[in-house]
């Protein structure tokens, strides 16, 4: 569709883009990034023939740029320039209907019925029918911008170029007018060219990316190519992290800020938790990155109070979310800071232990109810049914996690709690094998994040060795208090 | 009915009610039915076919001119504020007519039209280079650059003017009157003067009302909708400064008609240029025959400068717009 060779331009006497090269292939939409001054407004404005190009050659559907005369041109290339002002005012309809400039000709040229579609389409598509007989500048900017996208969807070209279309719009229009140019891009092949500044949302809605450093390619590619955290970071110049997006297999990034907040240096110690007859609570001063698979707030996040609810073995209820954040909300613990958790042990039956390590000490805690247990190994032998019976396991590390040691940690504590029950002698009663675990076991890590890094969890690390000790530790002591109020032994 | 249609119904009435007091009202009256009775009385055919007439259709191409250019100015500058007066074009056109008469030039193949045509080239130089200033001065060209750029050229255009009359003595002090701006005693030649310029002026303002809706926006918006802006814009200026250039000629520097009337119009009817340019052409002939009405009975036997009238209402509009785009934040 466009192809864009060796070309180099910007103004009188500054050559701004320097021998950039790219195609863009029908139906594709190709965002545009790069540092503010890296030129990457000059290239389209190279591109759509504002400005002076140097050298090089551009190329639409195979045909030079500079072949086509203006009209013709506007047929084939619809543009969008970044927000303006006007001195005069028009009508939502006039404006748009300047979109079908290019295609009216001779003197009088009338309004046809292909004009009128157009513009209708076009107004259908950007939901501005209600405006229609507005004046432009009573709208809002957003309002605004939707009525240029309008007028460049008017013009039916098969080529679009967008200078940072979402400047100035607020995140449901920017949703709005992305999500409006891609289904255009998807539904009737129109090829898009856009300038970005938010390296987020080029990622998620475009087929490719083209950095641009200092007038030059830095790379082109899919989104995962180029926003790689090396690569931003060098070109931008900015911390960064980069993360997948929830929803699309399309990497994000996250700025790292560098600022030198007050830091809160205490050490979590077991003097942190709190037992009542309901709770066994955990509070800490500042937040804790936590990965757990909780009732509330499971996943990743940062949290800094920590409940362990009991509820009666006859506990049952439609909408447990529902009732376990009224229930924690009724105890003052707000949702944005609490992971929750159930279990039907009694609190005081709670195991903590705080384990010293050469980087700083680990806190864990573990209640089990054994009630219910499971060999994970043989579960597919059998029917089962949903029982109360639970072990929660919380370690929690004064120490800087990695992701990896995140995950390593859970292995390791999984791997230990199993080995307690084996050494407890805990039985699945229906196969009547030794347990792995129960069939609702939740585990939560949780670390302040400063201190010495951890990189690695596993088994024969100093941290893996202290929660493979400690969790086997607490897990067979808890289970000892469980069977003695079972009367078991 | 749509606005623009109640537009030209009412501004082709507006036009014929003051062609029609044009006429009639004067130091004598005389019925407009004079203009068709064959067996009217004579001296009322002289008034009226010698006097009245000639005065009231050159008053309305003057205004017809000036306003037209003044809309298609305004929309090639995007600035409410632009006409042929305040863009300092008025007196550029006045220099190239006075030079015409101080250096005592005569094209032969040109004729009669030598006049109007030093005059329109005077016009266009200074269109030029006022755009051309005002551009290296900010190249955004807000509202105030251009009108300052104007006043700046006016200035020294205006002591140019009053260099040469004070060099020629006595012959250019008429000259003076004549600057004023006036539509006395001219008589048909005048008209026949004005009107071929008139026509393929206003014609190639009419020909870009499209494309100055485009240019509204922006010359790159315009670029991008498709516009050849490069030779729209010199269609656009080539035709303002003939109309400014000739209503100059035959009339001398009237200001403001082309800063009230398209703005008038825009308020009315809307800011489409499709029906701004030939409204602000109909408007501008009715008000300029108007002005004149008033300019020879208000305090008669004496005339007033017909520029004194039009300065008189155009001046606070100007202030008033100035005020509005301010208060809009716009531009």
């Amino acid at each position: 569709m466009l192809q864009v060779r060796n070309v180099s331009g910007g103004y009188d006497h500054k050559l701004i883009v320097k021998n950039v090269s790219f195609e863009v292939g029908k139906g594709e939409m190709l965002g545009i990034l790069g540092p503010n001054g890296s030129g990457k407004s000059t290239l389209l404005k190279v591109i759509s023939g504002i400005l002076h190009m140097a050298a090089g050659e551009v190329l639409i559907e195979g045909k030079s740029l500079r072949s086509h005369s203006s009209k013709e041109l506007a047929k084939k290339m619809a543009v969008l320039p970044q927000l303006h002002s006007h001195a005069f005012s028009h009508s939502v309809r006039d404006t748009i209907a300047l979109g079908r400039y290019p295609h009216q000709s001779g003197l009088f040229s009338s309004w046809s019925v292909g004009d009128e579609t157009a513009v209708i389409e076009a107004m259908q598509l950007t939901a501005m029918e209600r405006y229609e007989h507005q004046m432009l500048d009573l709208l809002s900017g957003g309002e605004q911008q939707r009525v240029f996208v309008a007028q460049a969807l008017a013009q039916q070209a098969p080529l679009l170029l967008l200078d940072e279309p979402t400047n100035h719009l607020d995140i449901a229009h920017q949703k709005q007018l992305l999500d409006t140019i891609k289904t255009q891009a998807i539904e009737k092949g129109i090829t898009i060219i856009s300038v970005f500044h938010d390296i987020n949302l080029a990622s998620l809605y475009c087929d490719r990316l083209l950095l641009m450093d200092q007038g030059e390619v830095q790379v082109i590619g899919a989104p995962h190519e180029v926003v790689k955290k090396d690569q931003i970071e060098s070109v931008y110049q900015a911390r960064i992290s980069t993360n997948p997006h929830p929803e699309r297999p399309k990497p994000q990034i996250t700025i790292l800020p560098d600022v030198n907040e007050k830091r809160n240096d205490e050490l979590i110690t077991s003097e942190n938790f709190q037992v009542t007859a309901e709770l066994v609570v955990f509070q800490a001063e500042t937040q804790l990155k936590t990965w757990s698979s909780a009732v509330i707030n499971a996943g990743s996040g940062w949290y800094k109070n920590f409940v362990n609810r009991r509820v009666d073995a006859s506990y049952a209820c439609d909408n447990v979310q529902e009732e376990m954040l009224e229930y924690l909300a009724d105890n003052g613990f707000s949702e944005a800071d609490t992971v929750g958790m159930m279990t039907a042990v009694k609190t005081t039956d709670a195991v903590i232990k705080e384990y010293d390590t050469p980087f700083g000490s680990i806190v864990i805690m573990v209640t089990a109810g054994v009630g219910n247990a499971v060999d994970v190994s043989r579960t597919h032998e059998v029917e089962m049914l949903p029982a109360i019976g639970t072990i929660n396991t919380w370690i929690i590390v004064n120490g800087e996690l990695s992701d990896e040691a995140f995950i390593q940690s859970v292995i390791t504590a999984t791997e230990s709690k199993t080995k307690a029950l084996a050494f407890e002698q805990v039985k699945d009663p229906r196969t009547g094998t030794i347990a792995t675990g129960t069939s609702t076991d939740s585990v939560l890590i949780a670390a302040t994040q400063k201190g010495t890094h951890i990189p690695y969890a596993g088994p024969i690390t100093e941290i893996g060795k202290k929660i493979g000790f400690g969790v086997y530790e607490c897990t067979v002591e808890a289970i000892q208090v469980y069977k003695k109020a079972k009367g078991w032994e | 009915m749509s606005k623009a249609l109640i537009g030209y119904i009412l501004s082709i009435i507006a036009l014929l009610v003051a062609i029609w007091l044009g006429v009639s009202v004067g130091s004598v009256k005389v019925p407009i039915s004079t203009l068709w009775d064959t067996g009217a009385d004579a001296i009322a055919t002289n008034i009226v076919w010698k006097i009245r007439m000639p005065r009231v259709v050159l008053a309305g191409l003057v205004g017809a001119s000036l306003a037209i250019a003044g809309a298609a100015f305004q929309g090639l500058l995007k600035n409410p504020l632009a006409d042929p007066y305040t863009l300092g074009v008025s007196s550029g056109a006045s220099v190239g007519a006075v030079a015409t008469l101080f250096f005592g030039i005569s094209v032969p193949f040109l004729g009669i039209f030598t006049l109007p045509v030093f005059s329109m080239i005077g016009a266009l130089v200074t269109m030029l280079l006022v755009i051309t200033f005002a551009k290296l001065v900010d190249r955004s060209m807000k509202m105030e650059t251009i009108i300052l750029t104007g006043i700046i050229f006016s200035s020294f255009l205006g002591s140019v003017i009053s260099l040469m009359i004070a060099l020629t003595g006595e012959e250019l002090r008429q000259i003076i009157g004549w600057l004023l701006g006036s539509v006395s005693m001219r008589g048909w030649s005048f008209v026949q003067m004005a009107l071929p310029f008139v026509v393929i002026g206003t014609i190639l303002l009419w020909l870009n009302r499209r494309e100055l809706n485009a240019m509204l926006f922006g010359e790159e918006r315009a670029k991008h909708l498709g516009v050849n802006v490069k030779k729209r814009k010199m269609m656009i200026l080539i035709g303002g400064s003939m109309l400014t250039g000739t209503a100059v000629a035959v009339s001398g520097t009237i200001g403001f008609v082309g800063l009230v009337v398209p703005h008038m119009t825009r308020l009315l009817f809307g800011s489409d240029n499709r029906h701004v340019l030939p409204l602000s052409f109909i408007n501008g002939a009715a008000l300029l025959i108007i002005c004149d009405l008033v300019s020879r009975t208000i305090i008669s036997p004496t005339e007033l400068p017909i520029g004194v009238i039009t300065a008189f209402i155009g001046a606070p509009v100007f202030a008033f717009i100035f005020f509005r785009q301010r208060k809009k934040g716009g531009i």
